[in-house]
């Protein structure tokens, strides 16, 4: 007899398109984060170090990345024997085959999945923000409610509240009212999109709105059972989260890492974070490189000099590149001589000697100017620069590109070069 | 492969001081990520070697917290399986390892109760790449009874601690000399063999049977007339690191470039048991120069010409010259550690000065109280 008290759910489906070249070949889940980590790896070890050991990792978009990353969940301690991490694809069904069509419409489609493991509570995940958190605290005070429903908020400044959607509770913290990005918000305890169904609740909430379209948990299933007054309860969270869903957040969350103390502190003995680590040898240092203020990885050989930077694994920096607030993700090379300067270097890049990056100035994108802003230039993984071009701020760059492709060997601050395929 | 693998990992000597108060050799961090014995375990994995058997006696904890699972190297199938055979008083045997004979002697039930036809022996000391294969269709074509593998050795290396051996013309072994006071032969056994299973079964049943013990001495020396025992030489690093210079020495030489490459980016890489550390960081402050760094490590100070293993904390304006660092120690601000092995799980205060004089390598072994971090 298979029983588990508490089963999660991880969505991880999600292109992150606001993180633009970094997901045009991942889904979000599985970009790098932290120099060895990727953004998934968060969710995962929160849930090993708080006791749950079954999980069901849902993706769609572009999910080769993800699903040798996470294997059979060795890193994690996931491998188990009953339980341990699923990876659960759309798939072909007699009748109506469709594709997750929204958050809640992809664990309605995995029904089977959670009843073959008699969960009572199904915990909720999205697979895109880093944070550090006991689930099971947070069991604990479900059912001290006697909740149908826990929903993870935390209190943000009043101003950014509508970004958010929002709860306002009673005295006990039950939630009383919701409100979606509103324009002029009541309160400011955010919902984290992390919940907690009794299985009865959540089983039930699904099958009846199975019709609905794109069925999501904040639109539907949520209001759907606030409706019929079920309990549902806020559960405060006052820890680290970072949402990294735009590249401004996404490397400001980066940069925080590099502070004296940081406030997200990755050095603690106590809640460890683990990743599928394929690169074990330390990094060498030469002696003509400089660093300062920054975290770099294993495998890495560094030669030249790295300010106010997150280097991934494996990296090589040659000697006399200059590397200044930057995220150089895994087995990128940048050879000699070469400048970078606020941009996010995803994997298995090559920049040319003597090129520059990030220089110019602030000039609104071509390309979208609501993704590619906050000044970075963003290079997508497996892009080739070649040697001695100049490359401005607000710029996007995917695929191999030549020297014809930098007219007077620049690429001024808000252009584009995306070769076909690479979208 | 059709060779099953066992590595004697129960040694110790006086000559690792005091870095052999807590350890095996085997169990000795090499290199910054890693431990003496992986570099057997991951040759015997990527020699597709299935079973394999750790034979350990001495101060086995580090060693077996290192071995707890075998999934690192690959192991662990249901085919074959890593195996730790530590002694045990059983009803006609109360003894602790006599030497290596009678490591494998008390232990020839995993011999007797497998089928590959070979076996392969490896010291668990030893840092080297080397695919057993190529070993074994050597062993074949020559014929040979027990092939041992050596290695020729620079003129300026001490050779005195080695299994010396001479071979002829058909690299048959003719002469075979456990640690001579002299020797006009530069070619040293790495400690690696490779033997008929029902040949070593047979040997080492011979042994026991006239109450001996060692498996260089009363095996290899004695039987090099009657046995054909020849030597396969290794033409790629090797090195083995079971005296305190000798570690030293083979830390550092992972400082060259060409020595990384081959070990850390060459086909087929070396496993190891992983720590899930933080990537290192460095704070304001930090200068390092021709060093390697692993993960965990926080630096705040001067560092050069070393090697720091996984999660050393280096205090503000700390100077670390020609040193290694081992797991997990702590240094206080402002002191000045030069030509020192510095012991893991150490806490060393601020201000303090240790420095190895004389070209010796000093060993630091400081157990302070660890207050905050």
């Amino acid at each position: 007899m298979i029983k588990k008290e508490m089963i999660a759910m991880l969505l991880a489906g999600g292109q992150g398109s606001r993180l633009g070249v970094l997901t045009s070949k991942m889904a979000k889940p599985a970009v790098a984060f932290g120099g060895k980590y990727r953004i998934i790896d968060f969710p995962l070890s929160n849930c090993i170090n708080s006791g749950v050991d079954t999980v069901g990792v849902l993706t769609q978009y572009q999910p080769l990345r993800l699903n040798a990353h996470i294997g059979i969940g060795i890193p994690w301690d996931l491998d188990r024997n009953v339980g341990g991490v699923t990876v659960l694809p759309p798939y072909e069904k007699s009748g109506n085959s469709e594709w997750y069509t929204g958050t809640a419409n992809a664990i309605y489609q995995n029904i089977e999945y959670m009843q073959q493991y008699n969960a009572e509570y199904v915990l909720i995940l999205s697979g895109d923000h880093i944070y550090k958190m006991d689930y099971e605290l947070m069991l604990n005070y479900h059912k001290e409610h006697d909740a149908d429903i826990t929903i993870a908020c935390m209190p943000v400044p009043i101003e950014e509240a509508s970004r958010f959607g929002v709860v306002l509770t009673d005295d006990e913290n039950r939630i009383t009212e919701f409100e979606e990005k509103p324009e002029h918000p009541r309160s400011n305890l955010a919902s984290m999109g992390i919940y907690i169904f009794k299985w009865s609740v959540l089983k039930d909430a699904l099958i009846k709105l199975k019709d609905q379209k794109q069925c999501d948990f904040g639109k539907h299933i949520i209001p759907y059972c606030h409706e019929k007054n079920d309990r549902i309860f806020a559960y405060e969270y006052n820890g680290y989260w970072k949402d990294v869903g735009t590249l401004g957040s996404y490397w400001e969350a980066n940069m925080e890492l590099i502070d004296l103390i940081p406030v997200f502190n990755l050095y603690e003995e106590f809640w460890k974070i683990y990743t599928n680590n394929d690169i074990l040898p330390p990094q060498y240092i030469s002696d003509k490189s400089v660093i300062n203020r920054s975290i770099i990885s294993e495998g890495c050989d560094i030669r030249g000099e790295v300010y106010n930077s997150v280097i991934g694994v494996g990296v090589t920096i040659g000697e006399g590149a200059v590397i200044r607030d930057s995220i150089i993700m895994q087995n990128t090379v940048i050879k000699d001589n070469a400048y970078i300067e606020k941009s996010i270097i995803a994997e298995n890049v090559v920049i040319g000697q003597g090129t520059r990056v990030g220089i110019g100035p602030e000039v609104e994108s071509k390309l979208d100017k609501k993704i590619y802003a906050f000044g970075l230039a963003t290079i997508g993984e497996n892009s080739v620069i070649p040697n001695n071009v100049t490359i401005g701020k607000n710029t996007a760059i995917s695929g191999v590109t030549e020297e014809s492709d930098y007219p007077n060997r620049t690429l001024g601050s808000g252009e584009y070069i995306i070769k076909a395929g690479e979208m | 492969m059709r060779a099953i693998g066992i590595i004697l990992a129960g040694g110790n000597n006086n000559k690792m001081k005091e870095l052999s108060y807590k350890r095996a050799i085997a169990a000795m961090p090499v290199a910054g990520s890693y431990r003496a014995i992986d570099f057997a375990l991951s040759n015997m994995s990527n020699s597709n070697i299935q079973k394999v058997a750790v034979l350990t006696q001495y101060n086995a904890k580090s060693l077996n917290e290192h071995l707890s699972s075998s999934k690192w190297w690959d192991f662990g199938r249901k085919q074959g399986g890593l195996y730790v055979f530590t002694p045990s008083i059983t009803a006609d045997n109360g003894f602790w390892y006599r030497g290596t004979a009678d490591s494998i002697w008390q232990n020839i039930k995993f011999l007797k109760n497998s089928h590959e036809p070979y076996v392969v022996i490896a010291a668990g000391d030893g840092i080297y790449k080397l695919d057993y294969n190529k070993v074994l269709e050597y062993h074949i074509k020559k014929k040979a009874d027990i092939t041992v593998v050596c290695k020729d050795m620079p003129q300026e290396t001490d050779i005195t601690r080695f299994g010396l051996v001479k071979m002829n013309e058909d690299s048959r072994i003719v002469e075979f000399e456990e640690k001579p006071m002299a020797s006009d032969s530069r070619t040293v056994s790495a400690g690696i063999y490779i033997i008929r299973r029902r040949q070593l079964i047979e040997l080492i049943e011979k042994c026991a049977e006239e109450e001996r013990h060692d498996f260089v001495n009363d095996i290899l020396v004695r039987y090099k007339n009657i046995k054909r025992i020849y030597g396969y030489k290794l033409d790629n690093y090797w090195s083995n690191i079971s005296t305190v210079e000798a570690y030293y020495k083979t830390n550092m030489d992972f400082l060259k470039p060409e020595i990384r490459n081959y070990f850390f980016k060459q086909y087929p890489d070396i496993y190891s048991k992983v720590d899930d550390m933080p990537p290192a960081k460095y704070n304001p402050g930090s200068n390092i120069k021709n060093s390697l760094v692993s993960s965990g490590c926080i630096i705040n100070g001067q560092v050069e010409n070393s090697v720091l293993f996984k999660k050393a904390y280096i205090g503000n304006n700390c100077v670390i010259k020609n040193s290694i660092i081992l797991n997990n120690v702590y240094i206080g601000d402002n002191t000045y550690i030069e030509n020192c092995i510095v012991e893991s799980h150490d806490t060393i205060k601020a201000n303090e000065r240790y420095v190895g004089e004389n070209g010796q390598i000093k060993i630091v072994v400081e157990k302070n109280e660890r207050i905050g971090l």
